[in-house]
């Protein structure tokens, strides 16, 4: 069966949507996620979904259950790099994913997840020795 | 209102789905669709399949490129099953109303993402569901 | 047995031809600046052979028959062409009434009786009443493409989008915000916050006539788009009357990040970006200090 492959990378997991999703796909890779975030003991899961042109609602509500999820678990969910007709689309259907954070790239992604584990976990002395 | 091309798509895998959006989407670029109009097309379609899949096992889609007038080209697509039927219409169009497990968003997101949108369903015979979306619009 | 004008009509396509361009080249709306008097007289022939031919094949006045099929799209071709290239109404009707005059000129010139001129005379008028409605519909069809082309081509450069700084855009909105205008003003947003990696729109509704619930909702999409593209957007030139229709409706602002002022947006987005603007020489002070 076909599998979306998840990345660990120190802290953080990391997804990268290539394919088109369906439904069956999607609810696999939530599966997969939230046990290797148990596994690893992960902070931080980044879905890149650049390459993904279709986001339906429910597709949607599985990338909000993954943030949800993966909260519950003690860990930051990013989504990065959606698509303008995707994002267009996705308000107009009435699923503005409130509850997901987002960013505009890879890049800009993992400045947030570090930024979310560094203000989670700093103390007044650590901040100084850094 | 002319008729330029026509196919009937059989739905009953998911994988059938993913043909089906490719196939929407060849149709939309030939007829120069934007990316947008295009995006919003092919997930009220992608809804209604996976309604279709979800309470009725499958059934079968008609494409069809349409024409209006010279500027105005677009797509239809007619989803039709044999499944259990919608038994209140009204209901169904509620946003946040679902049988299912779902959101509850699936048929009136699908109607906003399109022109046009027609519902029709006897329950124990079926439904059928058409929506069309122009070129520009 | 043919009717007199279809046996007469066609044996005559000089002269009518002569009396129909004198009859254009004497009106006085004749646009010689629009169009040459070789074109207009190209125009005229073809038009006119094709009209002759088709009353020759078909002696009826209904133009749904096929013969004048020919002469239906000729006609439509010329009051395109004319509608898109600025002719008025009258200009282009005159130059179906002028071969009116031309071919009942050309009857009375022919047929002395007037027993037997009356009937063609009022088979001719009901043919060209006809073509000239056909003019009527295709001009006005054509203006309304020139009117679409125009509204998407506004659309198109009224909605430009400034980047102001290294990761702020500005977005200024001018005139009314209805529901495909947004989508064009959030898909060229979004598209150049892609391009420009930029992490916060400003949506300046300065030039925004009035803001009704409709509009708010069309404001608030963008702002969901763009928040669902992982940047933040501030909507700012809220003068105080729309303050005052906003809550008035009842609409539900909370949410966004609203300011009165494209420059009090600015700041809030360089504070965002924590970048700081200060005069030259006072960071030293302060530092010192």
């Amino acid at each position: 069966m076909e599998k979306i492959p998840i990345l660990k990378m120190g802290d953080f997991l990391l997804v990268t949507v290539q394919v088109d999703l369906y439904d069956r796909l999607a609810l696999g890779l939530e599966s997969d996620l939230v046990n290797m975030i148990r596994k690893y003991s992960s902070r931080g899961v980044l879905i890149d979904i650049s390459a993904v042109n279709i986001v339906d609602s429910f597709m949607g509500r599985i990338l909000g259950n993954i943030a949800q999820m993966s909260k519950i678990l003690d860990a930051h969910t990013v989504v990065v790099g959606m698509q303008p007709a995707v994002a267009i689309t996705l308000i107009e259907l009435g699923l503005p994913m409130t509850g997901v954070h987002t960013a505009l790239n890879v890049e800009k992604g993992m400045a947030m997840l570090r930024d979310k584990l560094f203000l989670t976990e700093e103390t007044p002395n650590d901040s100084d020795n850094n | 209102m002319i008729t330029i091309n026509s196919e009937t798509i059989n739905i009953k895998t998911e994988q059938d789905a993913v043909f089906l959006r490719n196939r929407v989407s060849e149709y939309a670029n030939k007829i120069k669709m934007g990316l947008v109009n295009q995006t919003k097309l092919l997930t009220a379609a992608s809804e209604l399949v996976r309604n279709m899949l979800r309470y009725a096992g499958g059934g079968k889609v008609l494409c069809e490129v349409i024409s209006q007038s010279v500027l105005q080209t677009g797509i239809r697509l007619t989803f039709i099953d044999n499944g259990p039927g919608i038994p209140n219409i009204a209901d169904a169009m509620k946003d946040g109303f679902s049988t299912g497990k779902s959101l509850g968003i699936g048929l009136p997101g699908a109607k906003r993402l399109v022109n046009e949108f027609q519902i029709k369903s006897q329950e124990g015979e079926g439904t059928s569901v058409t929506i069309l979306k122009w070129k520009n619009g | 047995m043919k009717s007199l004008s279809a046996q007469l009509l066609p044996s005559k396509q000089v002269e009518i031809l002569d009396i129909w361009i004198k009859l254009q080249l004497k009106n006085e709306g004749l646009r010689s600046d629009l169009m040459s008097n070789d074109a207009l007289k190209r125009e005229s022939e073809e038009l006119l052979k094709t009209i002759l031919e088709a009353i020759r094949n078909d002696d009826t006045t209904d133009i749904k028959g096929e013969a004048y099929d020919k002469v239906v799209e000729v006609l439509a071709g010329i009051s395109l062409s004319r509608a898109s290239n600025g002719f008025s109404p009258r200009e282009t009707a005159y130059f179906v009434f002028s071969l009116k005059e031309a071919l009942i000129t050309v009857l009375e010139k022919n047929i002395a009786e007037p027993k037997e001129l009356y009937p063609e005379i009022v088979k001719v008028n009901k043919l060209l009443d006809d073509f000239g409605l056909i003019t009527f519909e295709t001009f006005i069809k054509g203006r309304e493409e020139v009117i679409l082309r125009q509204t998407s081509e506004i659309t198109e450069i009224s909605t430009p989008v400034i980047q102001v700084w290294s990761g702020i855009l500005a977005l200024p909105i001018i005139g009314t915000l209805d529901s495909a205008r947004t989508q064009v003003v959030m898909e060229n947003l979004l598209l150049k916050i892609v391009e420009t990696e930029s992490t916060i729109a400003i949506l300046d509704i300065s030039g925004v006539p009035a803001v009704d619930s409709l509009v708010a909702q069309h404001l608030i999409k963008t702002v969901a788009a763009t928040r669902l593209m992982g940047a933040e957007c501030i909507i700012s030139g809220i003068r105080p009357e729309i303050a005052q229709t906003i809550v008035h409706l009842g609409i539900d602002l909370s949410n966004i990040n609203t300011k009165a002022s494209l420059a009090h947006a600015l700041r809030t987005a360089f504070s965002l970006l924590k970048l700081e603007v200060r005069k030259v020489g006072e960071y030293s002070k302060n530092t010192h200090a």
